[in-house]
């Protein structure tokens, strides 16, 4: 199963439009996103960047208001289309907010909540799901020995990593990050940003960010939005070193922000 | 179908049910009030002091009890302000922040907040017995305050720490005093959430019955000075529901209905208010 | 120079007036103690809390009955709000569209100030006969319909705004992002509520309930007109109730003249008292400890 999806996108938009409200954020969007590499969707903030990537695991419809035309396919299925079961989708990607949002439970609690509303009860399964993926996310080491501490206990960049391996105990193909180091000292920033070279031998990661300097840091492929519509899209190396559009041009050098 | 799936539908369906129920339980009062009230409404009824006795009377209308209560409520709401207003400046802008005196008295106000009204009652009627004063009007004022102002110091008292603190330093800045700061900056900022408290608490205070039992009483007559009993709309309603005969207890209904329009009105008031009064505010 | 002085004053005068609240506990606690001193010092307080012999004329004030009446009332009235309430609330709060969120917040508040005497009105009316008519019969037993279900009927839908309003401001409060984190995970709506959501919201929806509860606990007018208000320990909902405040309500004020009557029903107004403070001081303690554990 896995080695057939490889070749084709994970994640393939097709003329995407969302509305809120009157409000036109996304305009007539398409674009493929490759798998197992780091995708950066860079732009001005307002543009659209957090809604393109809320729209690949349906957390946009949970504003109000909302309304969605185009199709994504995820693994091939439109996950817009009617009857998509939105739990299994929302199941295979992870998610990283702008702020950590740890759950309110304790450290353990949080690796294990995704796997047991899966359906996993054994005690000795979940013990070996939490140690995994806290050693995934960088965090066993600095755990290990309070697991049963509130995750609130946790210092920020301490919570970003928890919530991290919370995303990947449910064993996704897919990681979302909405500008995850935001709010983050620099030390931390850079272990998240290790973590996510390290990871993307295993999974698609798509980082929203509005630091330049980061996508350039992270990205293989870098997508950019300006005020809801696609600019230009394509390898990090092509966007940064020499861009088709001006519009482009001028951003990644800085000119608008 | 997945089990997950189940379970989400039977939640969300007992929960919209149970909110449907909610609201369809507080529908049918209204139906009810409305329904035996309005038949039982005429000029007569708004205009006229019961004839006859209020108990056994079949003549004559509510007119005490309306006036009673508009009496008594008002003098108990300025009363209660006189009260509250001073305590929620003192709490905020004098006091030190997490002061003992400051704890102690929010926690009293709580406490104070949930005493039941009859203990109201029976509390200020042994006042009363100790100061040698009957039932009147005044003793009903006096209760309803004590009952009211909880009410309104707290609700107050949420509005005005929401003052931002750094209005409390521009004001000292400028050379202000405490009391031109409370005064000046701080009433000034929390006038919608003092106009919304009061009128909150007087809705409270005209709707009461237990704590002006004792206190009130009750009177055929609209009441001419503070020391004759008051007649209220809620004993009004609670005494000729209780009588035999039907002309009496259709002003019991009349003056359900009244005290659930006046309230309503005063709540209505109070949100257009609210809403128009928070130009000058700084958030 | 005058200025000052007039602010220290003013000082002065709103800390005599920032007094009054507690100052008033105070003398409700120590005035309602003076006066109910007189029984407290000839009969032993077990007897008066527990004993359910009740003739004033003879001296006899147990106040068993009336406690029980309190406990079943209050008690069958939460269990209906609790339930129907938090679901309520749940419904409003997560699953409602916007729309509907909006018309209903301001019909809530409208509600929670009508006064309880309507509610009682509305009992007497419509849910005393129903009693009567439908549900006894249908339990297959007989009731004039004034009874604990009916008072906690009655109560539990005055109380339904109270609860209604401040858990759904409470539930409101937890920031969209939890709930997202859940959903990222592939949780439905309803574990995401059930064990996040509502987690967070663990000491607003207490508080909310303690509200509740204290409001039912200590109502007079509602319940006087519905309860029965007759002198034995109910053994069914269908039996009738004599809570506390209704024995205030109908005997204070008229039996001054029987000795250590008015005695023994301010002793029963200082028990309310205490009932409150207690639950306030105890809701305190479980707040601070739910909060600790829970953030």
């Amino acid at each position: 199963m896995r080695g057939a999806m490889d070749h084709d996108p994970p994640i393939r938009v097709k003329n995407l439009n969302i509305y809120y409200g009157r409000e036109h954020a996304l305009k007539n969007i398409s674009v493929d996103i490759p798998g197992r590499t780091i995708t950066a969707i860079i732009g001005p903030s307002g543009c659209g960047k957090t809604t393109l990537l809320k729209s690949f695991n349906r957390l946009v419809d949970l504003a109000d208001g909302v309304a969605v035309s185009g199709e994504v396919l995820v693994d091939g299925e439109n996950i817009y289309a009617p009857g998509v079961d939105v739990t299994r989708v929302r199941k295979k990607m992870g998610l990283l907010s702008q702020k950590p949002y740890p759950l309110p439970m304790s450290i353990y609690n949080n690796v294990a909540y995704g796997p047991r509303i899966h359906g996993t009860k054994k005690r000795g399964e979940l013990d070996r799901i939490v140690e995994r993926r806290l050693r995934e996310s960088g965090l066993w080491d600095e755990v290990r020995d309070r697991l049963h501490a509130p995750a609130s206990k946790l210092s920020l960049g301490q919570q970003q990593r928890l919530c991290l391996a919370r995303g990947l105990a449910v064993e996704p193909e897919i990681i979302l990050c909405d500008e995850p180091t935001s709010a983050l000292d620099p030390v931390s920033s850079r272990r998240i940003e290790e973590r996510f070279r390290e990871l993307k031998s295993s999974y698609t990661i798509v980082v929203v960010t509005h630091i330049l300097r980061q996508a350039k840091r992270l990205a293989d492929y870098v997508i950019f939005l300006y005020l809801g519509e696609l600019v230009e899209h394509g390898p990090a190396g092509k966007i940064f070193e020499e861009p088709e559009q001006a519009m482009t041009r001028e951003y990644v050098k800085g000119s608008i922000s | 179908m997945d089990a997950r799936k189940v379970e989400e539908f039977v939640w969300k369906t007992l929960a919209a049910a149970a909110a449907f129920a909610l609201f369809l339980s507080l529908f049918l009062i209204m139906a009810t009030i409305l329904a035996k009230g309005l038949p039982s409404l005429n000029m007569a009824m708004l205009t006229q002091t019961p004839r006859g006795g209020y108990y056994l009377g079949k003549e004559g209308g509510i007119l005490n009890a309306i006036v009673g209560s508009l009496y008594l409520a008002g003098g108990a709401t300025a009363l209660a302000l006189f009260l509250s207003v001073p305590i929620v400046l003192y709490l905020n802008v004098y006091a030190k922040k997490r002061s003992r005196f400051v704890l102690f008295t929010r926690f009293s106000l709580d406490v104070l907040w949930g005493v039941p009204s009859i203990v109201y009652g029976a509390f200020g009627f042994t006042i009363m017995l100790l100061f040698g004063l009957k039932a009147s009007l005044l003793g009903g004022i006096i209760a309803v305050a004590l009952l009211i102002l909880p009410i309104m110091s707290r609700a107050m008292d949420e509005v005005v720490r929401t003052v931002p603190h750094e209005l409390f330093e521009a004001s000292y800045a400028l050379g202000a005093t405490r009391l031109e700061t409370a005064l000046k900056v701080v009433a000034r900022q929390a006038v919608p959430g003092i106009v919304t408290a009061t009128l909150i608490a007087f809705g409270r205070g005209i709707g009461d019955a237990a704590s002006v039992m004792f206190t009130a009483g009750f009177t055929d007559a609209v009441p001419s000075s503070l020391l004759r009993p008051a007649a209220t709309l809620p004993l009004a309603i609670f005494y000729q529901l209780g009588t035999p005969f039907p002309e009496v207890q259709n002003r019991a209904y009349a003056s359900a209905l009244i005290l659930t329009l006046i309230v309503l009105a005063i709540s209505l008031v109070s949100r257009v208010l609210a809403r128009n009064l928070t130009k000058h505010i700084v958030k | 120079m005058i200025r000052l002085v007039k602010d220290k004053l003013a000082g002065a005068g709103m800390l005599a007036l920032a007094g009054v609240p507690g100052l008033v506990v105070f003398a409700m606690i120590l005035g309602l103690y003076g006066r109910s001193r007189p029984i407290l010092a000839a009969k032993p307080l077990s007897e008066l809390l527990f004993s359910s012999s009740w003739h004033p004329l003879r001296g006899e004030f147990g106040l068993f009955t009336f406690i029980m009446g309190t406990l079943w009332v209050t008690a069958v009235a939460v269990a209906i709000a609790i339930p129907l309430c938090l679901l309520a609330s749940i419904y409003l709060a997560e699953y409602a569209p916007r729309r509907l969120r909006e018309w209903t917040a301001p019909l809530i508040d409208l509600l929670a100030g009508i006064p309880s005497v309507v509610f009682g009105v509305w009992g007497v009316l419509v849910v005393v006969p129903l009693i009567k008519n439908h549900v006894a019969p249908l339990a297959g037993v007989s009731s004039s319909g004034y009874c604990v279900l009916a008072a906690g009927i009655v109560l539990a839908v005055m109380v339904f705004p109270v609860i209604v309003h401040v858990s759904v401001e409470v539930l409101k409060t937890v920031p969209n992002e939890v709930r997202e984190a859940s959903l990222a995970l592939g949780a439905t709506r309803w574990q995401t509520i059930r064990h996040v959501v509502m987690r967070k919201a663990m000491p607003g929806v207490i508080a909310a309930v303690v509200l509740g509860l204290s409001r039912a606990f200590g109502e007079t007018m509602a319940v006087l007109m519905v309860a029965g208000n007759v002198a034995a320990v109910p053994k069914t909902v269908f039996d009738p109730a004599y809570p506390l405040p209704a024995l205030i309500a109908n005997k204070y004020g008229e039996m001054l003249s029987v000795p250590m009557y008015d005695s023994a029903l301010l002793l029963a107004a200082l028990a309310l008292l205490m009932v409150v403070l207690l639950v306030n001081v105890a809701a305190r303690a479980i707040l601070l400890r739910v909060e600790r554990s829970v953030q």
